[in-house]
């Protein structure tokens, strides 16, 4: 098993500068904390092969420790396109967001002088325009839709008078929250030492930024981890009040009547979610021919017929909205749609507002990528499984890594911490790749969808193509105690998975705390774990937790169960 | 654990979590002239021991597809899991009569399977006899009281105005309705299209449809007596503007409309109600209303003339009504509503009366249920308390006649023994449709009403 982990020949090696003085490589001797990673080793056997280990990598990962040995740059620097011969950082990142976060603060932990450019606030688009205060509306969303559910009271007993809302009161929630996770975010790092650099940076050559408009400094390692803006296609006049993107709507500044919702992917859903139980009417734009694509069909089937069918939202699939104008001189925003296919003219709408979650574009123009020679494709930042950036002869950058939604292999928070800290991972000598099939994803709708792995049409061509047999295992919500108590046995669990050698491929989940339930699922896919072994685990009783117990016992392996101390599968 | 204690879910790692044993599922029935054709029902299985309905998740199959047997036909939602349940039998989906989405109780039907495709259109118009969504339609059921205070040039007006007001509506080929409303018009079978809107620029929002489902019993014309409300509070009134219909108004509007497609006639009757006026004065402490004697009246002469409270639906045929109810406009705020008495023929006139005064104080309140005001089968509008003295009233679709009543007044009138004196008369005008009414069916009803009112001892029984 070690065999995975030794590194013989990185392509670092050749353009690495050796360091004379091995002596002051000081490991971190306690067991690396690593929250994703596909590779899992027992304490005892971890220190002696990283000893062997160090012989071979010390060129990459030796670096100078005293303070003494910190050159400032400007005083070696040869100008650019020659990399400098020591550095003010050891790793700098460009951009706070949540996977520059993640990868500064594991960097530390390695010891790393750690440096991170930030343009605008710290947190990112998760923490301040994302994730972060769409929870928040999300939970407003959530209480709205129990205290209105006259229906599910009843069933409970409760009896609630009319339910309403402030609108300022649930704006300031979302901000107040986006602004106390961006001080913590900002005083995690200050604490341990992370220099905060602020302005645009802009890489110069290899090893080589400026951040703001004159300050240069040098590092070892660049990451960049610009995140992505908010996509608005062609023909969209945005403009903020009637017409608006995600970043706009999470200020909660109006909740208009009717709103036309122009993509049905996470983030349309989301906010179909917080604007039905505000009181809006909704209606979808999917280009696709059917909504939530990107979800397994089936569990995309049971969303629509309770996140959609029952609520106050109707839609149009297959039409794109090839133009759309914002309201003004008393005129609705007007939509233009046109049939997906034929591009015939279908249909216009005319909406009080429309929020534009079309997707994500890639913000990484301005970034001095044309100084180290790479092209963007679409605006994503070609990179290889180990976040090494690619030039455009096809070449890997040196010390230039790209994590995150700049990059576009998956676009989302949790996945861009995972790459940043498998990249400080490499850059500390340990090989890493990420598997990016473990990462779950989550939908924070009423109730929610949550998934890892492959969904079944992708599991089904896989298997096709690789030969093996693919098997479905299905919980329902309406089984679980739990969900019953709460008298919200709506939902499904769905297991894809290899009835051969008990392999989970995919996990599907729509219903209550969905997202919390999915990770038995994706840390036994990140350690490997089999069905087999994972269905012997004993769960609490009564919890939400059963309907994925249930769900691993419903399936059928043919394989034996595993010895009880298993081996770690790489995976 | 919780597999033990639901033991009735089994959990199934099939695909498509399918009921081991779909329950019977198809019943024959067979049309007493047809001995050939066999056309099956489909029936809502009962999918677990506790199943008393199920909801029709999605049909997988659509009408005129084949089927044979063992396949899935429709998903079904029961209260433990989605199961797909299968055909027992060869042959054609003829008609599914629970939409998706709709619920029916177990051993309901949902739907019919034609053995071959020549019998598909029998079951088509089998399934659409007996379906339940295919029970008549709001606005030929709807009883409504139509009136207008004589004034053909009104109609003529009311006629020229376009239905939808929306200015994006094309002409009215496009209808602007938000999600819900669509939703809702769907839900409570309402054209869309025959909706005012009264969202931002004209748009149908949720509140319109629900009006204009609770409009078909509304449906009727403004009457004198709100014009002389209107008239009355004017001053509320910003002259020199143009101020679109509310929801009921352009339900009155297309109602007066279609009661022109009625080729309607009127009699004229005079009443002495010198004895009637006296019973009023008599029994008026026990709570009786003028109202309730005269709908007691109305329905007593009824059931003497049983053509009189039929009606016209399709233009080729009698509807002999096998009730007597009579509907009685009421003024209200912005428009007009006709509460029904039911079978007033029968019911005592003390019993009519609490009744009256009941669905009058539902009316006011909103919250007259539907079979409280569109099962009107003849229809009674009285203007008499503003001393109007005549007036015509226009027919509402859906009935065959309406009475117009004006004030009982006192009149100087020469008697039979050759003096003049002094009696209360009321006149009434009753306008009919002649296509099942005709003038001499008219005159003799209104005899045997004036023989009622004039000699009122058999109202009370």
């Amino acid at each position: 098993m070690q065999s995975s982990l030794s590194l013989s020949l990185s392509p670092h090696t050749s353009l690495t500068i050796p360091r004379p003085n091995q002596s002051s490589f000081a490991p971190s001797a306690k067991p690396i904390n690593l929250r994703f990673c596909g590779l899992r080793r027992e304490a005892l056997g971890y220190f002696s092969p990283l000893l062997t280990r160090r012989v071979q990598l010390n060129p990459i990962t030796a670096r100078r420790r005293s303070a003494a040995d910190l050159v400032v740059s400007a005083a070696l620097s040869g100008g650019n396109g020659s990399p400098p011969k020591s550095f003010d950082y050891d790793l700098l990142i460009i951009g706070a967001g949540v996977g520059g976060h993640g990868a500064a603060l594991h960097a530390v932990e390695k010891g790393l002088k750690t440096g991170i450019i930030e343009g605008d606030v710290v947190g990112g688009t998760c923490v301040n325009r994302g994730c972060v205060p769409s929870k928040a509306l999300l939970a407003v969303s959530g209480r709205m839709r129990e205290l209105q559910s006259e229906h599910h009271l009843k069933a409970l007993g409760l009896q609630v008078s009319a339910a309403g809302y402030d609108r300022q009161g649930v704006a300031d929630h979302a901000n107040n929250l986006a602004s106390k996770i961006r001080n913590n975010l900002t005083n995690s790092m200050k604490a341990i030492g992370v220099d905060i650099l602020t302005g645009v940076g802009t890489i110069l050559g290899p090893q080589k930024m400026k951040v703001g408009s004159d300050k240069v400094v040098t590092a070892q390692n660049i990451i960049i981890a610009t995140g992505s803006v908010p996509f608005v296609p062609k023909g969209i006049e945005v403009d903020g009040k009637t017409v608006i993107t995600s970043d706009h709507a999470l200020k909660l500044e109006s909740v208009p009547d009717w709103i036309a919702i122009v993509g049905s992917g996470y983030i349309g859903l989301e906010f179909s979610d917080v604007y039905t139980a505000l009181g809006s009417e909704v209606t979808f734009i999917e280009a696709l021919d059917q909504l939530m694509p990107g979800f397994d069909p089936e569990i995309g089937k049971l969303a629509q017929r309770v996140l959609i069918n029952p609520r106050k939202i109707d839609y149009h699939t297959g039409v794109f909205a090839t133009k759309i104008t914002p309201a003004k001189d008393g005129k609705p925003v007007i939509i233009e749609l046109i049939d997906a296919k034929t591009k015939e003219p279908k249909d216009t709408l005319e909406v009080d507002a429309a929020l534009i979650a079309t997707g994500r574009a890639p913000f990484t123009q301005g970034l001095g990528l044309e100084n180290v020679n790479v092209a963007t494709q679409r605006g994503f930042v070609p990179v290889d499984e180990r976040m090494r950036v690619i030039d455009a002869n096809g070449n890997l950058v040196p010390h230039l890594f790209c994590i995150g939604d700049a990059n576009g292999k998956m676009m989302l928070a949790h996945a861009a911490s995972a790459q940043g800290i498998s990249v400080v991972e490499q850059v500390t000598g340990r090989d890493h790749v990420l598997n990016h099939l473990s990462i779950p994803a989550a939908c924070f709708t009423h109730p929610e969808i949550s998934m890892v792995g492959l969904t079944e049409p992708q599991a089904r061509e896989k298997a096709e193509k690789e030969g093996f047999e693919v098997s479905i295992a299905k919980t329902s919500f309406k089984a679980n105690t739990k969900a019953l108590a709460e008298n919200e046995g709506e939902g499904l669990a769905k297991l894809i998975y290899r009835p051969d050698n008990g392999e989970i491929l995919g996990v599907h989940i729509f219903g209550l705390h969905a997202a919390d339930l999915i990770h038995e699922a994706s840390n036994a896919i990140a350690l490997g774990t089999r069905i087999q072994d994972i269905k012997l685990a004993v769960h609490a009783h009564p919890t939400l937790s059963e309907v994925l117990d249930e769900l691993f016992k419903s399936a059928k392996v043919k394989a034996q169960v595993s010895s009880p101390v298993s081996e770690p599968v790489a995976v | 654990m919780a597999h033990l204690l639901n033991t009735s879910f089994i959990p199934s790692s099939s695909p498509t979590l399918r009921p081991r044993n779909p329950t019977i599922l198809i019943h024959t029935r067979r049309a007493p002239t047809r001995i050939v054709a066999k056309i099956r029902e489909i029936f809502m299985p009962a999918l677990s021991s506790t199943m008393t309905e199920g909801k029709i998740v999605s049909w997988m199959k659509s009408e005129g597809d084949k089927l044979s047997k063992g396949e899935s036909v429709v998903v079904v939602e029961s209260d433990k899991a989605d199961m797909d349940v299968e055909t027992f039998y060869d042959g054609y989906l003829a008609a599914i009569m629970v939409e998706e989405g709709g619920v029916a109780s177990v051993g309901s039907a949902i739907a019919l399977l034609a053995e071959s495709e020549a019998e598909i259109a029998d079951a088509k118009s089998k399934a659409a006899s007996t379906s339940p969504s295919s029970s008549s339609s709001s606005s030929s059921s709807a009883a409504a009281a139509a009136e207008v205070a004589a004034a053909p040039p009104q109609v003529k007006e009311v006629a020229s105005l376009s239905l939808s007001t929306h200015p994006a509506s094309e002409g009215g080929k496009r209808v602007v309705a938000s999600p819900y409303a669509k939703k809702l018009a769907k839900e409570l079978k309402v054209e869309l299209g025959r909706v005012v809107g009264s969202g931002p620029s004209g748009r149908v929002v949720a509140k319109d449809v629900e009006a204009a489902a609770a409009a078909a019993a509304f449906s009727v014309g403004p009457t004198a007596a709100e014009t002389a409300s209107v008239a009355a509070k004017s001053v509320g009134i910003e002259l020199g503007t143009v101020v679109p219909f509310t929801t009921m108004q352009g339900a009155v509007s297309r109602n007066m409309v279609e009661s022109l497609a009625v080729p309607t006639f009127r009699v004229g009757y005079t009443f002495t109600t010198d004895a009637l006026d006296a019973l009023y004065k008599k029994i008026k402490s026990k709570g009786v209303t003028m109202t309730a004697l005269l709908a007691k009246a109305t329905a007593l002469a009824l059931a003497k003339h049983p053509v009189v409270n039929s009606s016209c639906r399709d233009g080729k045929s009698f509807t002999y009504n096998s009730s007597i109810n009579i509907a009685v406009a009421v003024a209200m705020d912005g428009g007009l509503i006709t509460p029904v008495l039911q079978d007033a023929d029968k019911v005592d006139i003390y019993s009519l009366s609490r009744k009256w005064k009941e669905l009058v104080d539902k009316a006011r309140a909103k919250q007259l249920q539907p079979q409280e005001y569109n099962t009107g089968t003849f229809t009674l509008s009285n203007l008499g308390m503003f001393g109007v003295d005549r007036f015509d009233a226009i027919l509402p679709p859906g009935t065959g006649a309406i009475m117009a009543i004006g004030a009982s007044q006192p009149t100087v009138v020469a008697t039979k023994d050759g003096r003049i004196g002094m009696k209360n008369q009321m006149q009434v005008n009753v306008t009919a449709d002649h296509r099942v009414i005709y003038g001499a069916d008219l005159a003799s009803f209104l005899q045997t009403l004036a023989n009622i009112i004039e000699d009122p001892k058999d109202l009370t029984f």
